[in-house]
C-alpha cells in the first residue's frame, strides 16, 4: 500500500517561502510526476515526502499514518536519487543488500530478494563490480535494484534519468515503466522534462514557484491545459500562443493553438499567413518556424511527412478551429 | 588541441628541469656522500671528497657509540605517531560536523583555527616554556606529544575537513533512507569513504611532526629528545663534524623517507583527492 497525502504543507528556506500552501493526494499505485522548471520546487516537495526535509507547517500522511515527523527510514519509502548515490565502497551485492542490511533482514532472505532484482535489472553478471566499474545506465539500475528489494510502499525518484544520454534515456524510461506495471508500486517521479512526464505518468502535477498550476493525467493536461503556462509547459514543440487583434477575434485574451493542429496551405485563401524561417527535418515530420504572421514572433507548425518549403516561402497557415485553447486576461482557460 | 611543443623545446625544458631537481637534491646527496667518509676527508675540497678518498661506515659506528641512536628514535617514533593519533580523535568530529552541520559560524572558525599557523611559534615560545617548566612537561615525551598535537591540529581539522567536504551530501542521504542510522551511516559509509583521505592526513602529520625541530629543540634536552635533537647535538660547542653529523642526519630522515617512499602512492592520492574525478 502506498497511498501519500499531504495537507496543507508548506516548507520555508529561512525567509523564502519555496512551498507556499499545498494539498495533494497521490493513490495507491498511482505513478505520479512532478514536473515543471527548474526552481519551481519539485525535488524540495519530494524531499519533503521522502522525510530528507523538514516541512515548515502541514500533514503528510503515508497510508492514512501521519508520518510529517517520521525519519526517513520510517517512512517505507525507497528512493532514487539523480546522482545514482551508490556506495562507491561497496559491491553492487553489498549496494543492494544495503538497506535489508539495515532492515536486519535475514541473510537467506537477502540472497533471494538480490538474485530476483538482479535477474529482473539485467545486473546478475555485474554483482561482485564496484559501482565505479559500471556504465551510467547500469549505475542506474543498481540504484533501482536497491530501492526495489526494500519492498517499499511508494518510490521516489529524483531525476534519476538526467545524467544518461539520450538513447539510454529512452531506454530506461521504458525500463521504469514496465517495472511500475509489474509491481504496481505508488511511484512519485520528478522531472524537468515535459516527455518523461507525458509519457510515463498516470498523473501529472504540474508545478511552477511551489503551486500546483494543475493536477490530471496526461491527456487532460494536453487537452485542457488550466491556464497558459501548463499550455506552454506540456506538449512538444510548445503550444503557439499569441495576443492581441487575432486573439481577439477569437474571443481570448491570449489564444493558443499547438504545432500540429496547423495545417499548411496556400497563403492566398489561408486563414493566416506568414514567411518560413527555419525547417527541422525529422523525417517522419518537418516543424516549420514561421515568421511575419502578424500572431506571435514565430509560429511552429508541424507538418506530416517530408514537405518542402525554401527559407522565406510564404506559406498558408489554417488551424483547426475546435483545437484552438483560449484563456483570459489572468491566463485562465475559458471553457 | 594538444598545444604544440617541437622535440628540442622538450629537451631543452627536461635538461633545465633535470638541473634543478639535481641542485635542489644536491645537499641531501652530499649530506648521503659525507657520512661515509672519515673526519679528515669530509672537510677536503669537494672533488677530492668525490674521488680521492675512501669510503668507510666509521661515521654510523661513532655516532651510535656517542649518543643513543634508538632513545632518540623511539621518542620520535612515540612523538610523531602519538600527537597524530591524539589530533585525529579531536579532528575527526571537529572536522565531521563542521563538513556536514556546518552552522553560520563554520567558515570563521575555520579561519581562526588556520590564522593561528600564521603567528611565528616564536612567539609563543615564552608563555609554552613557562607552562612546562610550572607543569612539570619540560623534557618529556608527554608534554612533546600535547605542543606537537595542538601545533598541527589546524592543519589535520582542514585537511579532514577538505576531504569530508567531498564525499556527496546524497549518498549520506541515501544510507539515511536505507535506513541506516547516525553510528552505521557513520561506520558503514562515511568512514570507509573518508578513509583515504584520513590515512594521507595521518601519513602528512607523522611526517610533520618527526621533522619538527623549533619546539622539540626548545622543550627537550636529554630524556625525550627526538631525532632532531640527535642531528642537532653534532653542530656541537666542540666543532663541527661534517661527517659524524651528516651520518647523524642520514639516520635520522631515513626511516621517514622510507616510510614516504612506501606510501607515496596513498599520500599523492590523498592530497590530490577529489581534484580530478
Amino acid at each position: 500500500m502506498g497511498r501519500i497525502t499531504l495537507e496543507k504543507v508548506t516548507k520555508s528556506f529561512g525567509e523564502v517561502e519555496v512551498i507556499p500552501p499545498l494539498d495533494l493526494t497521490i493513490e495507491d499505485g498511482e505513478f505520479a510526476v512532478f514536473v515543471g522548471p527548474s526552481g519551481c520546487g519539485k525535488s524540495t516537495l519530494l524531499r519533503l515526502i521522502a522525510g530528507l526535509e523538514d516541512t515548515t507547517s502541514g500533514h503528510i500522511r503515508i497510508d492514512g499514518e501521519d508520518a510529517t515527523d517520521l525519519p526517513p527510514a520510517k517512512r517505507g519509502l525507497a528512493m532514487v536519487f539523480q546522482s545514482y548515490a551508490l556506495y562507491p565502497h561497496m559491491s553492487v551485492r553489498k549496494n543492494i543488500a544495503f538497506p535489508m542490511k539495515m532492515a536486519k533482514v535475514p541473510e537467506d532472505e537477502q540472497n533471494r530478494r538480490i538474485e530476483q532484482a538482479a535477474k529482473a535489472l539485467n545486473l546478475t553478471d555485474y554483482l561482485d563490480r564496484r559501482p565505479g566499474q559500471l556504465s551510467g545506465g547500469q549505475r542506474q539500475r543498481v540504484a533501482i535494484g536497491r530501492a526495489i528489494v526494500r519492498e517499499p510502499a511508494a518510490f521516489l525518484f529524483d531525476e534519476p534519468l538526467s545524467n544518461l544520454d539520450a538513447a539510454l534515456r529512452v531506454g530506461m524510461r521504458l525500463e521504469i515503466s514496465e517495472l511500475h506495471k509489474r509491481l504496481a508500486t505508488t511511484m512519485i517521479y520528478v522531472t524537468h522534462d515535459q516527455v518523461e512526464a507525458m509519457t510515463m505518468a498516470d498523473k501529472i502535477v504540474v508545478l511552477r514557484a511551489g503551486n500546483i498550476e494543475q493536477v490530471g493525467s496526461p491527456l487532460e493536461l494536453y487537452k485542457t491545459p488550466r491556464n497558459t503556462f501548463v499550455a506552454g509547459f506540456i506538449g512538444s514543440p510548445k503550444m503557439n500562443l499569441f495576443e492581441g487583434a487575432e486573439a481577439d477575434k477569437l474571443g481570448a485574451h491570449t489564444a493558443g493553438v499547438r504545432p500540429e493542429h496547423i495545417e499548411v496551405g496556400d497563403p492566398a485563401s489561408a486563414y493566416w499567413s506568414g514567411t518560413v524561417g527555419v525547417a527541422e527535418h525529422l523525417g517522419s515530420d518537418t516543424f516549420f518556424h514561421i515568421h511575419e504572421t502578424g500572431l506571435a514572433d514565430t509560429i511552429t507548425v508541424r507538418a506530416p511527412g517530408d514537405v518542402d518549403y525554401k527559407h522565406g516561402d510564404r506559406i498558408g497557415l489554417n488551424p483547426r478551429m475546435d483545437m484552438i485553447h483560449k484563456f483570459d486576461q489572468q491566463g485562465l482557460r475559458i471553457q | 588541441m594538444a598545444r604544440a611543443v617541437s622535440t628540442k623545446q622538450k629537451s631543452i625544458n627536461t635538461a633545465i628541469a633535470g638541473t634543478l631537481g639535481f641542485l635542489m637534491f644536491f645537499p641531501i646527496l652530499w649530506i648521503l656522500i659525507l657520512s661515509f667518509k672519515t673526519e679528515e676527508d669530509a672537510i677536503r675540497a669537494p672533488l677530492e671528497v668525490l674521488f680521492s678518498s675512501g669510503w668507510t661506515l666509521d661515521s654510523f659506528g661513532a655516532v651510535q657509540a656517542r649518543s643513543d641512536y634508538f632513545k632518540h628514535f623511539s621518542n620520535s617514533v612515540i612523538i610523531s605517531v602519538g600527537s597524530t593519533v591524539l589530533g585525529l580523535l579531536i579532528a575527526i568530529p571537529a572536522a565531521w560536523s563542521m563538513a556536514f552541520v556546518p552552522s553560520r559560524h563554520t567558515k570563521n572558525i575555520l579561519m581562526w583555527m588556520l590564522s593561528t599557523k600564521m603567528l611565528p611559534p616564536v612567539g609563543v615560545l615564552v608563555p609554552i616554556y613557562l607552562i612546562f617548566r610550572d607543569t612539570g612537561l619540560l623534557d618529556s615525551r608527554t608534554g612533546l606529544t600535547i605542543v606537537l598535537t595542538l601545533m598541527n591540529l589546524p592543519i589535520i581539522v582542514w585537511m579532514l575537513y577538505t576531504y569530508f567536504k567531498e564525499i556527496p551530501g546524497e549518498i549520506l542521504e541515501a544510507a539515511r533512507m536505507d535506513g541506516a542510522s547516525l553510528r552505521e551511516e557513520v561506520l558503514y559509509v562515511l568512514t570507509p569513504m573518508a578513509i583515504p583521505g584520513m590515512a594521507s592526513t595521518m601519513l602528512l602529520n607523522i611526517i610533520l611532526a618527526w621533522n619538527e625541530a623549533f619546539w622539540t629543540l626548545n622543550l627537550t634536552a636529554a630524556k625525550a629528545a627526538p631525532l632532531t635533537a640527535f642531528i642537532a647535538s653534532y653542530s656541537s660547542p666542540e666543532g663541527l663534524f661534517y661527517a659524524k653529523l651528516s651520518a647523524a642526519s642520514i639516520m635520522a630522515i631515513a626511516p621517514i623517507l622510507i616510510m614516504g617512499w612506501f606510501s607515496q602512492k596513498q599520500l599523492v592520492r590523498g592530497l590530490t583527492f577529489g581534484a580530478v574525478k
